[in-house]
């Protein structure tokens, strides 16, 4: 027996120094350690890590037996609108956010069914509404120091008690009268909460701003357009490419004041790196969408800055798309990463742009190591690595009071915020992403404060093949694609990865799935009452066993036509989007339903 | 027989004028016409709602000036980001029959004046008198509501949906989409 257990141990021990040895030849990509600890069982913040893998190492749920997952609990969050956000998992209370409203739910999980322990309510204005340019939408709450952290709609911050659901402070730091809203999940690192503001359909200045996590007071401040100063750009700052470097450029790369109203907003999710102490988030488009109004590369919007985490300080900044012709937020997430590249291990960010391009940057330096398609675009010719600078195709370049026809991808772009997920294990990404095109206006819009500021008359169609949604799994070192599901509509909720080498998502329609990570083929699949576009999370329950959670209801910006009961007849209702989902509304209705899976 | 061509144009004119009656001089941003209108089409008693309109819808309703004037307006003032070409966005839809906040164009011209609590801004100051009523007007014209002959044809460039002209009128329905606060819980 004895014996018998030795060589177990003998072999074990030769096959990891194998694995060791392969592993220092072409290590897979992984998350730094310090950014993604080990598994816990619990999902305390949306994109599970301050690396944003959204991946769990929970396994139980695997390719063989997923396909007998059932429901084991749901509760309704009682708003109808687009639910974006994500159920997080602490001990045992599940906590979920509601659309406005913003009503945050604690759920007991070491109870049947999962009965409600708490509620809070902060009361939103309600004329936030108005001014919310995608439904009223919001990304998730985030757990830190016994608190749980969220943003409502008419821009306050809250934290409260996680225990008891007792308010611990609330700050209201945005304006709607200036059309400023809050729709992201904060990041809670260290003793600060940050947050960054929505808006950049109303000529809103983008922000990012860092509370005190213990009193809510304000920390710093850092502004997407102006001068140096405002945007704290200072010493620290190295710019890797030449069109990033130069005073005030906040300033000089636009017409006289257009930085005013210029946008980049902040909306996405941010990630951390703890050894580095930076902090990674992309400003979104610059103000109006109407680019003849703003020659110029229009800094510091559709880029993505590093900053210091304690002081704000920019690190350096990339700009994705200088001077934004489409809408093409730089707000998609930033996945960070440690991988071999060209025989070197680089500490990376990944970033699956609005424009089509998957780009692997130095997190360090703001080096862009490489840019591939991920998706096929008519509108640029991807980017000249020697310059940095993306290669604009001028066939598509909008000119005012023209329709420039089938520019590919859209505004909502190649992929909006939908994030995608990082498996350790298979070394993928998985990328929720979209495929259409549009036909575009500039017309001249007036900047009125708290009303749209756009200037582009849209109207989106399907891409080629007719379907509008794909879910791709993506070597990042190679480069490509492993596979692709398409799916009807655009694929505008999240992924998660685990462990079980199980990837989950879900659909427009109300699918929720489980693919097989290595293969795309699909192991399971549930049918929830409205459309999907939540972000799926999974932990382990008090009794030990893993669970899968996502919120249904189908809303955000590409379902407004259902959750706002848009008419369908005009092409251009929610900015364009609505000419492509005339048919949503006779497949799926409006909802707000917490779905929970396990095995039986 | 030259006086002809020139009788015959003069009585095209003068019939062009009696469509297009109008006051030349517009009322002062700071006047504000009163209409008593209600919201619902309940009243406790077995009378409907008491309503007292001013009249100045007359020389608003059917008129092509005015209509095309708030359809430049509704561009101007950036309605159209909230309600894009009348199919919506943040706000509900104006070329649809259902009316949240009513659908005569005393309720339209409340709405735009006094505001609306989920999210319609209050244009009170904003806009001269004459312009709100001109939106108003121009409101309705999105679902059929006015005449064919003086509503807005087609629009030079983008054409998402069926001019103005040529929406069926749709007969409305009172109420629209709940807002999410009312069906909200708490
Ligand atoms: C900031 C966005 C915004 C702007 C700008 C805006 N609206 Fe609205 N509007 C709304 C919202 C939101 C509602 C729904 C209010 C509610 O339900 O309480 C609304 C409601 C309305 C209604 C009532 C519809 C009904 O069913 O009763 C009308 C009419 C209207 N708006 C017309 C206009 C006009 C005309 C303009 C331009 C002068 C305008 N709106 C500008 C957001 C906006």
């Amino acid at each position: 027996m004895c014996r018998f257990v030795g060589l177990i141990f003998g072999v074990t021990f030769a096959l990891s120094g194998l694995i060791t040895s392969a592993t220092a030849q072409t290590a897979q990509p992984a998350p730094p350690v310090a950014a993604a600890p080990s598994e816990d069982g619990q999902w305390v913040m949306p994109t599970k890590n301050f690396a944003g893998t959204r991946y769990s190492e929970l396994s139980e749920i695997n390719t063989d037996n997923v396909k007998n997952l059932q429901v084991a609990f749901t509760f309704s969050t009682g708003v109808n609108k687009g639910q974006e956000s994500s159920p997080i998992v602490v001990g045992s209370t599940m906590y979920i956010l509601s659309p406005y409203p913003n009503i945050l739910y604690a759920l007991d999980l070491s109870r049947p069914g999962a009965p409600l322990k708490w509620q809070y309510n902060p009361k939103p204005d309600s004329a936030a509404q108005g001014v919310a340019c995608c439904d009223v939408v919001n990304r998730g709450p985030t757990f830190a120091n016994g608190r749980i952290y969220f943003t409502t709609l008419d821009a306050n911050v809250v934290a409260v008690n996680a225990d008891t659901g007792e308010e611990v402070w609330k700050t209201k730091i945005g304006d709607i009268n200036k059309g400023e809203t809050m729709t992201m999940a904060p990041l809670v690192a260290k003793d600060k909460v940050v947050v960054g503001i929505s808006g950049g359909e109303y000529g809103v200045r983008g922000w990012i701003e860092a509370l005190d996590a213990a009193s809510g007071k304000s920390v710093w401040k850092a502004y997407s357009t102006g001068p140096d100063q405002d945007v704290k750009i200072g010493s620290a700052f190295k710019a890797f490419y030449d069109s990033e470097k130069g005073k005030d450029l906040g300033v000089t790369t636009w017409p006289p004041d257009a930085w005013q109203q210029g946008g980049g907003t902040v909306w996405g999710f941010i990630t951390y790196d703890p050894d580095l102490n930076l902090i990674f988030y992309g400003p979104g488009n610059p103000g109006p969408w109407n680019p003849n109004q703003r020659p110029g590369d229009n800094k510091w919007t559709n880029g993505v800055f590093a900053r210091n985490l304690d002081t704000g300080e920019a690190h350096w900044f990339y700009q994705w798309n200088p001077h934004d012709l489409f809408d093409w937020d730089g707000i998609n997430e930033n996945v960070l990463l440690d991988l071999d590249w060209k025989g070197q291990r680089r500490k990376v960010l990944v970033h699956p742009d609005r424009n089509g391009l998957l780009y692997v940057v130095d997190r360090t330096t703001g080096e862009v190591l490489s840019a591939s398609f991920y998706h096929a675009v008519n509108a640029h010719q991807g980017v000249d690595l020697a310059t940095g600078r993306i290669k604009i195709n001028q066939d598509k370049y909008p000119l005012q009071n023209k329709v420039i026809r089938d520019i590919c991808p859209t505004a909502p772009g190649a992929k909006d915020w939908s994030p995608s997920a990082f498996s350790n294990k298979t070394g993928y990404l998985y990328i929720p992403h979209n495929n259409l095109c549009m036909d575009w206006e500039s017309v001249e819009p007036n900047y009125v404060a708290g009303t749209p500021y756009i200037g582009a008359e849209v109207r989106m169609i399907p891409g080629p093949g007719g379907h509008m949604g794909e879910f791709s799994a993506w070597d990042i070192v190679a480069g490509k694609e492993v596979w692709t599901i398409k799916e009807r509509f655009p694929a505008w909720g999240g992924a998660m990865a685990t462990a079980g080498d199980v990837v989950f998502y879900g659909t427009m329609e109300g699918w929720f799935k489980a693919v097989h990570a290595r293969t795309g083929e699909v192991l399971w699949q549930f049918k929830t009452d409205s459309g999907i576009i939540g972000q799926p999370t999974t932990y382990r329950g008090p009794d030990g066993k893993q669970y899968v959670a996502i919120i249904s209801g189908v809303g955000g910006w590409a379902g407004a036509i259902v959750s706002n009961d848009l008419d369908p007849r005009d092409g251009t209702a929610a900015k364009g989007f609505v000419n492509a989902m005339r048919d949503l509304k006779n497949v799926t209705t409006k909802g707000g339903t917490l779905y929970v899976f396990k095995l039986p | 027989m030259k006086l002809l061509p020139f009788i015959i144009c003069l009585g095209f004119s003068l019939a062009a004028c009696e469509r297009e009656k109008r006051d030349f001089r517009t009322a002062p941003v700071s006047e504000e016409s009163q209409e008593k209108t209600a919201l619902v089409s309940l009243s406790p008693g077995s009378s409907p709602p008491e309503q007292e309109v001013s009249g100045k819808a007359r020389s608003f309703e059917g008129n092509a000036y005015h209509l095309s004037q708030g359809k430049r307006l509704y561009a101007w003032f950036n309605c159209n980001g909230c309600h894009a070409n009348g199919g919506g966005d943040s706000g509900p839809p104006l070329m649809d029959d259902r009316w949240i906040y009513g659908s005569s164009l005393e309720n339209i011209v409340q709405t735009i004046r006094e505001g609306r609590p989920n999210g319609m801004p209050s244009f009170r100051g904003k806009l001269p008198d004459d312009q709100i009523w001109e939106l108003a007007v121009y409101v309705r014209s999105m679902s059929g509501l006015e005449p064919k002959a003086a509503a807005p044809s087609r629009n030079d460039d983008m054409h998402p949906l069926p001019s103005e002209n040529r929406m069926p009128p749709s007969s409305p329905v009172p109420g629209g989409s709940a807002s999410p606060s009312a069906t909200a819980p708490q």
